[in-house]
């Protein structure tokens, strides 16, 4: 039992130098810089409104208490580290998950439209790509305007999309997951192409002289090779379907983090935009890393990696 | 020209098919409703001249099959938009929208001016040259390109847009947080793209450098530098549609009264929505066109690539 409890530490070290391309050493040094240059910041920042205090009530504050104070303002320009990981732990595990005041329940409004948004992308993507692929008409005239339609800065009519679809009678959920398919099915497109373009010429001469249909050679080539290409374009097309989903919120004040950041920068509560902000991002890291996973295990499955 | 067999795997001879169906699906379309079989034939119509012209191939169907296709969608939007009388407060005519550009070009210059140049430009000035000068910091250390990688990887994936509110307390309404916001979110892509660039010279390459004698600087002008000129316009690209839109975004959290973010949100508000599309369509054209400077001075840049030669 102990044997095994020491050869494991090793092996999971291993792993996780492997995966971080030498070392977690360097990792965690820039993750301590990046704190340190934040608490400095947040010092820095926030002195402004203690000096101006101070002047007020007539005191003059010496460099320690001027500090101190910095630390552990009520609506500091930027709070400082731990005062954000303090009010994440208190929204997080002191509400219940039902509660408005909760961050895992914005988490959650945030999260599903996301997930609805990225299916429905992920899907139209792949259909697309089906036709582009299979449909010459469909290649010439549908990929430019494909391109053409990711430089349109679609986050910026959001607000627009969700008013209009709101004021026609579609609200809730759905609004949101439009504008986040409509961000994740590009990166699908793309790479499905790619992906079911990507047999060489030799598989499918070998396909044809087995007298394989289109249908057969979808199932049997097409689609196994674009396997890779497609995991490549779901990391980033669920990233961008969160992005969406966020800034989806923003106009309609029903819950969600996009909802917590637009009140916080009313109200001036900016832990709390904070909170949301690093609720937001440990939400995309955890989504990446699902597909990561999923990728991983299906490609060994495959017998595409080992 | 194509090897795509498009015969067989439905039962009948392709022709009577293609023939039959789309006639079939006009008159169906038609008994139920004149209008949706108008649209539907005009529809059917051009399709079928779009497949023609891919079936010719050529330098001539590359150009004209995807114009052909705008212009159907927008004739088609039109069109649904005339005959089933849909209220302008949900979706206004393309004509509509022109008539609104052509009126308010002031206005639109004025938007576009105070986002694009003065936010989003040099934003993207800012973002992407600090980006490309960590990256050249940082090259002669293995230790922080292997910390600072997979944390510029990961902050390349997070939603920076939320910073947004954020930036816009600190530097007040006008474009200066516009800016920022835009240095945050192109600053990732283009250093992960950047470090991934400067790797690309070969080993021969570099050995050949030293061989000549050549200081860290000169192998890095002359030869780093150009090899990762693919890469870093691969950034740039993709950097040229994200600051658009975080100056966008960035307007919704505070602006003065002026910018195509601040003109979208009231404008949504007062339901002139040929306004908001008006601002789109300015929105994507100059989307449309700083990408394509940034592939044409690629194109320039990169001649030798093997993707800039056709």
């Amino acid at each position: 039992m102990t044997d095994a409890a020491q050869t494991a530490v090793p092996i999971i070290r291993g792993a996780a130098l492997r995966r971080f391309g030498g070392g977690v050493y360097p990792i965690l040094a820039v993750l301590i810089a990046l704190i340190a240059v934040w608490y400095l910041a947040a010092a820095w920042m926030n002195s402004t409104w203690t000096m101006d205090q101070a002047a007020r009530a007539g005191t003059s504050p010496g460099f320690s208490e001027i500090l101190a104070d910095t630390m552990s303002q009520d609506r500091p320009k930027l709070p400082a580290p731990h005062q954000v990981a303090a009010e994440f732990y208190d929204l997080v595990f002191n509400k219940p998950v039902t509660s408005k005041r909760s961050l895992v329940w914005h988490a959650w409004v945030t999260l599903s439209a996301t997930l609805v948004g990225f299916g429905i992308g992920t899907v139209l993507g792949i259909v697309l790509a089906l036709g582009i692929v299979h449909n010459r008409a469909m290649d010439l005239s549908v990929m430019p305007w494909a391109i053409a339609s990711q430089t349109i800065p679609i986050l910026a009519i959001a607000p627009m999309i969700i008013v209009v679809l709101n004021s026609i009678g579609i609200t809730g959920l759905l609004p949101k997951a439009v504008i986040s398919a409509y961000l994740s099915f590009f990166p699908v497109v793309v790479g499905m192409v790619s992906g079911l373009r990507s047999p060489d010429a030799m598989q499918m001469d070998l396909l044809r002289t087995y007298n394989a249909s289109r249908a057969e050679i979808l199932w049997k080539l097409r689609f196994p090779a674009s396997v890779p290409y497609l995991f490549a374009s779901l990391k980033v097309g669920i990233a961008a379907a969160l992005v969406g989903a966020v800034v989806g919120e923003l106009p309609v004040q029903q819950g969600g983090l996009g909802a917590r950041l637009l009140g916080g920068s009313y109200y001036g509560q900016t832990v709390q935009m904070w909170a949301a902000l690093f609720m937001a991002a440990i939400l995309a890291a955890v989504l990446v890393l699902i597909v990561t996973r999923i990728e991983a295990g299906l490609l060994k499955r495959m017998g595409l990696r080992q | 020209m194509s090897a795509v067999d498009d015969s067989g795997s439905f039962g009948w001879s392709a022709p009577r098919w293609r023939l039959f169906a789309p006639v079939l699906a006009v008159l169906l379309t038609g008994a139920v409703n004149w209008r949706f079989g108008a649209v539907v034939a005009l529809w059917l119509a051009a399709w079928g001249v779009n497949t023609l012209l891919a079936r010719q191939g050529g330098r001539v169907a590359r150009a004209i099959v995807p114009v052909l296709f705008g212009l159907t969608l927008l004739v088609i939007w039109e069109l649904v938009v005339r005959l089933f009388a849909v209220p302008s407060v949900i979706l206004p005519a393309p004509s509509m929208i022109a008539a609104r550009i052509a009126d308010s070009l002031p206005l639109l210059w004025g938007d576009f001016v105070q986002t694009a140049i003065k936010g989003a430009l040099s934003g993207f000035a800012i973002g992407c040259g600090a980006a490309v000068l960590v990256a050249v910091l940082i090259d002669r250390s293995a230790f922080l390109q292997k910390g600072l990688l997979p944390v510029a990887n990961f902050a390349a994936a997070l939603p920076i847009v939320g910073t947004a509110p954020v930036l816009v307390m600190w530097f007040g309404f006008d474009w200066e947080s516009k800016a920022a916001v835009v240095v945050l979110m192109v600053f990732f892509p283009m250093l992960v793209n950047t470090m991934a660039g400067l790797t690309q010279a070969g080993a021969m390459q570099r050995d050949l450098m030293q061989t000549y004698g050549a200081t860290y600087w000169q192998a890095l002008f002359k030869l780093r530098f150009p090899a990762a000129m693919p890469f870093i316009f691969n950034g740039l690209k993709i950097c040229t549609t994200l600051a658009l839109i975080g100056a966008i975004v960035a307007e919704f959290f505070g602006s003065p009264v002026r910018g195509m973010g601040f003109r979208i949100s009231t404008a949504v508000g007062q339901l002139a929505l040929d306004l908001v599309w008006a601002e789109i369509a300015v929105a994507a054209l100059a989307g449309s066109a700083f990408y394509g400077i940034m592939a044409l001075i690629e194109r320039w840049v990169t001649f030798w690539h093997p993707s800039q030669r056709h």
